[in-house]
């Protein structure tokens, strides 16, 4: 392995495939990490919020989706949609679509109990001080719960976005054109296993370790939220 | 119905399905043992090696960012292909690989949150640092985090479906196998239906115990 690793012509070969397969892969990673995010956020909020409201059988529904999800793996989804799709919209579908589709929808799951946890974490006593000094609904939200729930969730959620990018390397197993797809195709084609998985892990790692730090630097913050005093009788 | 389900429900196919279940089961148990012990010496290390022994806290650290921030199926493909040895093995070893960044992480977790009086207690009635470490402090360490190592043998137990990639032969990679001899939509969807409950009630029944932990630790 470690001459491989100094194998002059294996890398200029590497260099050779480098525009041509794994540029449009780690676009096609970056584009798929974007989309799913965004989808997986309008999921997360949606049932989120659906999880917190008094209403029984949206409780309900948010309970079914983030478990359901949440406990089966990703593989399974993904090659459920793989082989269920083309039923459902009668062609076929693409692997962009495929890749948003199943990790917008498994972090979804994860999404939704993160913000559930982060509005329950904001005490009740909040929102009766806000409305005692006159703050209608909306204010309070804007003004006092909000800016601490988003305090609270933003660790999480960049940690979410992490495991995110990393999770559509799924899309592999599907030969969805994608970073670690091609890695694997021109590993495997070749022979040459260093060339194709050491960029490979290298580039991932460039989208992921910056996400990594904001991650760690968000928990930081976090810790700095001023909690609220006990109160003390006053006779 | 009967016509659909029954060429797929044969003695035969349930049986493979289920010998691949039990291979799924005894990857992720020996993931999560070895990846523990693993994850606790480089918690060790990330924890007590300050001043002089201070680079082999960063190795354990940088460690632990290379495989938080890398796809685990890279690793699965990796180790498969460089490496010499039995399938099987190799896998139980890719997939301890990333989870024992993960637990490295939870263990870590565990020691932060262990009072510095009870190593000055241990000192005081004369423990030696390993002593400390044995009977002290690891006994809590462990109690504490029981709750998140469970979330995380939900991980690796959906974690091992990765491993359909290099054909082992655990429950996912079985039962595509058995997905191949189907041609009817309706069966393959019911087939789908099928594998995904079979990790539902493991996963969702480990993540119950997990919130009846949180719910003791709490009251």
């Amino acid at each position: 392995m470690i001459t491989d690793l100094f194998n002059v012509k294996r890398w200029e070969a590497f260099f050779k495939v480098l525009p041509g397969q794994y540029i449009p892969g780690f676009l096609m990673t970056l584009r798929v990490a974007l989309a799913g995010l965004l989808l997986a956020l309008v999921l997360g909020i949606i049932f989120g919020l659906f999880s917190t409201s008094k209403v029984k059988i949206c409780k309900l529904l948010s309970r079914v989706y983030v478990e359901f999800f949440q406990n089966t793996p990703l593989v399974v989804q993904v090659f459920f949609y793989y082989a269920c799709l083309p039923y459902v919209i009668g062609g076929r579908v693409p692997k962009f679509t495929l890749g948003v589709i199943g990790v917008g929808i498994y972090h979804g799951a994860y999404i939704a109990e993160v913000i559930r946890t982060g509005i329950e974490a904001v005490p009740r006593g909040q929102f009766e001080a806000a409305y005692s000094q006159g703050f209608n609904y909306l204010q309070t939200m804007r003004y006092i719960v909000l800016p601490q729930t988003i305090k609270i969730i933003m660790p999480s959620l960049a940690n979410q976005a992490l495991n995110l990018v990393k999770n559509t390397s799924v899309l592999a197993m599907v030969a969805g054109m994608d970073l670690m797809y091609y890695a694997d195709s021109w590993g495997s084609d070749r022979g040459y296993f260093v060339q194709a998985y050491l960029p490979c892990a290298l580039m991932y790692f460039l989208i992921c370790f910056p996400l990594a730090k904001l991650a760690r630097w968000l928990e930081v913050r976090a810790k700095q939220t001023p909690v609220p005093k006990k109160r003390k009788e006053v006779a | 119905m009967g016509a659909v389900l029954s060429p797929i429900f044969t003695k035969a196919n349930v049986s493979f399905m289920m010998q691949g279940l039990v291979m799924t089961v005894l990857i992720a148990a020996c993931t999560i043992l070895l990846s523990l012990v693993f994850g606790t010496i480089m918690a060790m290390i990330r924890h007590f090696c300050t001043g002089k022994r201070a680079v082999l806290s960063a190795l354990a650290g940088a460690y632990i960012e290379i495989f938080r921030c890398t796809p685990n199926i890279l690793w699965i493909l990796w180790i498969r292909f460089t490496m010499q040895g039995d399938p099987t093995f190799k896998a139980i070893f890719s997939c301890t690989l990333f989870t024992t960044a993960v637990v490295a992480e939870i263990v870590r977790g565990g020691l932060n949150g262990i009072p510095k009086g009870q190593f000055e207690g241990a000192a005081s009635q004369g423990f030696s640092f390993w002593q400390t470490m044995f009977l002290i402090v690891l006994p809590q360490t462990y109690k504490s985090i029981i709750p998140a190592m469970l979330s995380q043998v939900i991980t690796v137990i959906k974690d091992t479906s990765f491993l359909k990639v290099v054909d082992i032969a655990e429950f996912m990679r079985n039962s595509s196998v058995v997905m191949g001899q189907l041609r009817m939509p309706a069966q393959i969807l019911a087939l789908y239906v099928f594998i995904a409950m079979v990790y539902f009630v493991i996963c969702f029944s480990l993540s119950c115990v997990v919130r009846y932990y949180q719910k003791k630790i709490r009251t």
